[in-house]
């Protein structure tokens, strides 16, 4: 029922995610924000069983903080995905798994924008674009179609705006805001499309 | 217990460490106590992972609990974070280990100082020392075990910069941060590869309390970055590669000392042709 959207382009990764909070048959809010920042340049963005997603997020956020505060660096973003990837595959093995999806977007000084795409069973796969949730199965077409790896911020914004216009036009759940996310070599910022 | 435990170091063969532009160097004395004992190439020193290795001086047995810890702690990081576990934050985990041996009443606290080397993405080349408190600081340059002194007072003089020498004692100390200490490091001599396995070899010649220094008794390796693949290689020198090193050592200190004493003989000549001239002019002097 919930949608995240991610892409990277030539030096960013963009990301969306809607921001409807609903049960059942009842949509509770259209303004809730579904991503946590975990460093200056990574960010999270989650959806899965509510209250799970929220807890699971900030205990990752708590935890990639407090490596950065004991050891004066940040994770690189493949090492906050491989953390978070472990941690959600213990959580599976336990009594009480988390049911947790989630795409990072990072920005690495060596690699480069980087996106990884983790879904509650511990698959972890780094790719250039991808989707969580029903909607995956109408915006993946449209970015296979008009994808390109090197696009400009505007080309990205452009087909990123494609994508959630499927998703609203096409999908039988209403999802009306979605919030957009940058990350680039200055960090993690909220964008208006 | 931990003084015993230092004072027990204090008499293990000399281990050093000296960190130059392409690569860490671990130097070790090794003690042949039976000519009827297998050797192997390195016998103090123990790869941890693919990017640390680590040269221990004091009790054996305890040395190899701590260097088993160490390598099931990398390996439990590298599963969790897919990269290889910075430098520093390894030696920190095995410190804590020691430290809290201090604390428990009751306990033997680990007699091993260890010397690491390592690499890693962020701090790039790197020389630790952990003792047997569990403390720990950066180096760019030291050493542990017997003759410890003479061996770092070598280091201090080939190392320090042109006003390292005198001022910058403070920052020398254990818990010194290489990383943050830049204007020290800015002022002293970054030596290559080959100076700084030139350097361990000279300085451990020194301080083996032997007349005679043979590759047996010396272990070297060094960390370096593969010059393709940029990853981190650790290697062993060969006997045969000791064997060298050594030879041109002595060669060397040999020149050197016959160059000391002629210039000894030819002081000795002058002088004593002055106190000649100086007789002769006395006696015309007196003859008038």
């Amino acid at each position: 029922m919930e949608t995240l959207i991610s892409l990277t382009g030539k030096d960013y990764v963009l990301t969306a995610s809607d921001m409807t909070a609903a049960r059942s048959i009842l949509v509770f809010k259209v303004n809730e924000d579904k991503t946590r920042d975990l460093s200056p340049h990574i960010t999270m963005a989650f959806c899965g069983e509510s209250g799970d997603t929220v807890q699971f997020a900030e205990f990752i956020q708590k935890n990639i903080r407090l490596y950065a505060i004991r050891n004066n660096f940040e994770l690189s973003p493949k090492a906050a995905a491989n953390y978070v990837r472990t941690q959600l595959a213990e959580s599976l093995r336990s009594r009480s798994p988390y049911a947790v999806n989630v795409l990072i977007a990072g920005f690495d000084e060596h690699e480069g924008p980087e996106l990884y795409w983790l879904d509650y069973l511990g698959t972890l796969c780094k790719i250039p674009f991808g989707a969580h949730g029903f909607a995956s199965n109408f915006v993946l077409s449209t970015l296979d179609n008009a994808y390109l790896p090197d696009m400009d911020l505007e080309q990205g914004i452009a087909l990123l705006k494609s994508a959630i216009k499927v998703v609203q036009q096409r999908m039988l759940i209403s999802q009306p805001n979605f919030q957009i996310k940058l990350v680039n070599k200055d960090g993690v910022s909220v964008i208006d499309i | 217990m931990v003084e015993y435990a230092l004072e027990a170091i204090s008499h293990a063969g000399t281990s050093l460490g000296i960190v130059s532009k392409e690569g860490v160097v671990l130097a070790a004395e090794r003690r042949v106590s039976s000519k009827l004992l297998e050797t192997r190439d390195l016998e103090k020193t123990y790869v941890l992972d693919d990017h640390v290795a680590v040269c221990v001086a004091g009790i054996v047995s305890d040395a190899n609990t701590l260097v088993h810890y160490a390598r099931s702690v990398a390996q439990n990081f590298e599963a969790t974070f897919s990269e290889p576990m910075p430098v520093e934050q390894l030696v920190t985990r095995v410190a804590d280990l020691k430290q809290g041996y201090t604390q428990f009443g009751g306990l033997r606290p680990y007699g091993v100082s260890m010397l690491y080397a390592g690499w890693d993405r962020n701090n790039g080349y790197q020389l630790y020392v952990s003792d047997p408190a569990g403390n720990f600081g950066a180096w760019r340059a030291t050493c542990v075990g017997a003759n410890a002194q003479t061996a770092q007072s070598m280091l201090k003089t080939h190392l320090a910069g042109p006003s390292g020498g005198s001022g910058a004692d403070g920052a020398d100390g254990p818990g010194a941060d290489t990383h943050t200490s830049a204007t020290s490091q800015d002022d002293a001599i970054e030596l290559t590869l080959e100076d700084a396995i030139n350097l361990s070899v000279k300085i451990l010649c020194k301080t083996i309390e032997s007349s005679n220094v043979t590759s047996e008794k010396l272990e070297i390796a060094v960390l370096t970055l593969h010059p393709v693949s940029k990853k981190p290689v650790f290697r062993a020198l060969t006997r045969e590669e000791l064997d060298i090193l050594i030879a041109r050592i002595m060669a060397a200190e040999a020149a050197e000392k016959a160059a000391a004493e002629a210039e000894k003989a030819q002081q000795a000549a002058r002088a004593a042709s002055e106190a000649a001239a100086a007789i002769r002019a006395n006696a015309s002097g007196s003859g008038n």
